[in-house]
């Protein structure tokens, strides 16, 4: 797969897309760096594992983030339906642990075309909607030389548009995503 | 026309409060706690029957009387308890104003007549007192003090300008004296009211002060005294009845709509928004259903709180149909007109109307912010508040990296002081490409946190060759190794 294509970023505007794999929450992280204004991040309550702001505020304004806990994934769609509906936040992020039925992707992307609002999706993988806009592979990788945290962005699916890989780092200081050219492998 | 003053007094206030709850047949007691020590505040008639009277301690009067039953007083509910019966006391007379902790003062001047004359006035509040289970003692006279000297020591009806002839059997203690002032007069032999009117009062007021002369004046009706009711606390309740039940949702929202208007038409006056509202249905078979709407922010816009309420409502039962609606707002903030501006700013009033609207469905408390908070241990570095009741605020420094997922910790199977160069976690085989570190952190030792109670923590940033970033630690004093987080 050709990975000189230019990265898609950032993601279609009033879409709702997904995100899988290791490095998911640090892809949503930097959706939410992305979005102008505030960020809901919805997530089931029963988590033992939870966001560390202090780690976030490597990527965004922590005080810009409103989390909501839900107690099922049921509420957590009507929940990102209604903010997306509503476009007062321009970002919403939900984490998923089962995979939506074709119903409800549409609806969260009836919802976001409404509201011109971006959602994220957090799956399991291999339990994408076939409604989202794209779907992304995202994992860390070691990088040797450098003291760097890269991660490899694979994009699986896209609606408008070609598929591609890249590698990304974020950078701390100027709050700013970096494509770094591949490694000779 | 002359003034006409009514004094009732409810000698038992607090136990008739108490007792109308719970009956009970022996005597009773409420104690309050005075510098260590049990006091008898107030009692029934059977416990007085028993030689106990107030101000004993709790323990006398168990070892007077056995089998005394005793609970603790509740000033503030018997001050409530005090302001519902001045607003039933307004059946009487439009002017009521409160008399001490236990007593209510009535002008009833020119409404004698519509009760059948003064003394068929008396009666019937002894009827009802009685009936509602309440020790009434009533006093009427021209003047204040009068009314209250008959109402604590004699009872009955001064005739207007009899004022003086009323009174002047009675104790110098129905003067509204102090106790100090009363054994002075007493032990210089002035024992009645009769006796200190006649005493010269060039005297009385060089030894005891113009305190004294005036509390006589008053109760003569030489010095005037005012009546002077607070004002009833804000209400912010409005109800509807309907002549035929009504039973679908759009029918209840257009009640809702008109109670929203009314209710929100007092919040304006008073510059007050609500925060919380709760409509309770009656439905025609006496059951009742009620929707509480929480609110992100302090609000008072009929058309911004309507919508809503139309999740609470479509969950309603309405059974047979709903005859009677009543809207409260249960928590009421201050909410002061704002000036407007020329430049519109980003609004916050959409966003509170989104957490309210999400808060009905999950739960406005599940609604968060993070806020920063002061500590060097990870899990409490940062609060989670509810976001309707934070600002969000503070400053996120942050020296030392911080993993973006936290979790409870993870043994794996490693020894040493150094992080292990191969190790498995959740299943996977990782192996360590490099490790930064250690970061040494040890527990707070105020607060005893059993998660920390293997000692202190040598942090470790663990890139795998796999890709995975993670945060181990390692327990000196305790030797193990754990994984408690990971890197984006």
């Amino acid at each position: 797969m050709p990975a000189d294509r230019q990265l898609p970023w950032p993601l279609r505007k009033a879409r709702v897309h997904e995100v899988f794999g290791p490095g998911a929450r640090a892809f949503a992280a930097v959706f939410s760096a992305a979005a102008r204004g505030d960020v809901l991040w919805l997530r089931e309550s029963w988590h033992g594992e939870m966001i560390n702001p202090g780690g976030l505020c490597r990527f965004l304004d922590v005080s810009r983030l409103l989390m909501g806990q839900v107690p099922t994934q049921a509420d957590g769609l009507a929940v990102m339906e209604e903010a997306l509906r509503d476009g007062v936040i321009p970002a919403v992020v939900l984490e998923l642990t089962r995979p939506l039925d074709p119903k409800q992707g549409r609806r969260l992307q009836l919802a976001a075309k409404t509201g011109e609002t971006t959602g994220l999706c957090l799956i399991p993988e291999g339990m994408g909607s076939n409604a989202a806009e794209t779907r992304w592979h995202v994992a860390p990788f070691f990088d040797p030389q450098a003291d760097s945290t890269p991660m490899r962005w694979e994009i699986t699916k896209n609606k408008q548009g070609t598929l591609g890989v890249w590698n990304v780092r974020w950078d701390d200081q100027t709050h700013r995503l970096h494509v770094v050219p591949p490694a000779g492998d | 026309m002359t003034r006409r003053i009514v004094c009732m007094w409810f000698p038992r206030l607090a136990t008739d409060r108490v007792l109308r709850a719970r009956p009970v047949l022996g005597p009773f007691a409420l104690t309050e706690r005075h510098s260590n020590t049990d006091r008898i505040h107030c009692l029934n008639v059977q416990g007085e029957a028993e030689g106990l009277h107030r101000g004993m301690s709790l323990a006398d009067a168990r070892a007077f009387c056995p089998d005394l039953l005793s609970a603790p007083a509740r000033p503030d509910h018997d001050a409530r308890f005090l302001r519902i019966l001045g607003r039933w006391a307004t059946r009487y007379c439009p002017w009521v104003g409160p008399e001490g902790p236990d007593g209510l003062v009535l002008d009833v001047t020119g409404s004698t007549h519509l009760w059948g004359g003064e003394s068929a006035l008396l009666q019937d509040m002894h009827m009802r007192a009685e009936r509602a289970g309440l020790t009434l003692c009533v006093g009427l006279a021209g003047t204040r003090g009068a009314a209250w000297a008959l109402a604590h020591h004699a009872q009955g009806i001064a005739d207007p300008g009899e004022e003086q002839a009323a009174l002047a059997g009675l104790p110098i203690a129905a003067l509204r004296l102090e106790a100090q002032t009363v054994v002075r007069l007493q032990r210089m032999g002035l024992r009645t009211i009769g006796d200190l009117a006649g005493t010269a009062r060039a005297p009385l007021a060089r030894r005891f002060g113009q305190g004294l002369l005036l509390r006589l004046d008053q109760a003569m009706g030489q010095q005037p005294e005012a009546i002077s009711p607070e004002a009833d606390a804000p209400h912010y309740a409005v109800r509807l009845s309907f002549p035929d039940p009504i039973g679908l949702s759009g029918d209840v929202m257009v009640g809702t709509e008109r109670l929203l208007a009314a209710l929100c038409e007092k919040l304006k006056a008073r510059e007050a928004g609500a925060r919380v509202l709760s409509l309770t249905l009656r439905r025609v078979d006496q059951g009742s259903q009620q929707v509480e709407l929480r609110l992100a922010a302090a609000m008072r816009d009929p058309a911004r709180i309507l919508p809503l309420f139309e999740r609470g409502v479509g969950d309603v039962d309405a059974g047979f149909g709903i005859d009677q609606m009543r809207l409260e707002a249960s928590v009421v903030e201050d909410l002061p007109v704002q000036q407007v501006g020329a430049v519109r700013k980003a609004d916050p009033d959409r966003l509170s109307d989104l957490i309210t609207r999400i808060g009905t469905r999950i739960g406005l408390e599940n609604v968060q912010r993070f806020l920063p908070a002061d500590s060097h241990i990870p899990e409490r570095s940062f609060l989670i508040s509810p976001a309707a009741f934070a600002t969000p605020g503070g400053s996120w420094s942050v020296m030392r990296p911080r993993p973006l997922s936290l979790f409870p910790p993870e043994p794996i199977a490693a020894t040493g002081p150094r992080p292990p160069a191969r190790f498995r976690w959740r299943r996977m085989s990782l192996s360590t490409g490099r490790a930064t570190g250690p970061e040494r952190i040890t527990p707070e030792w105020w607060l005893d946190d059993p998660n920390w109670r293997a000692g202190m923590r040598d942090y470790w940033i663990v890139e795998t060759r796999e890709g995975r970033r993670l945060w181990l630690y390692h327990t000196p004093q305790n030797p193990g190794w754990f994984v408690q987080g990971e890197f984006a």
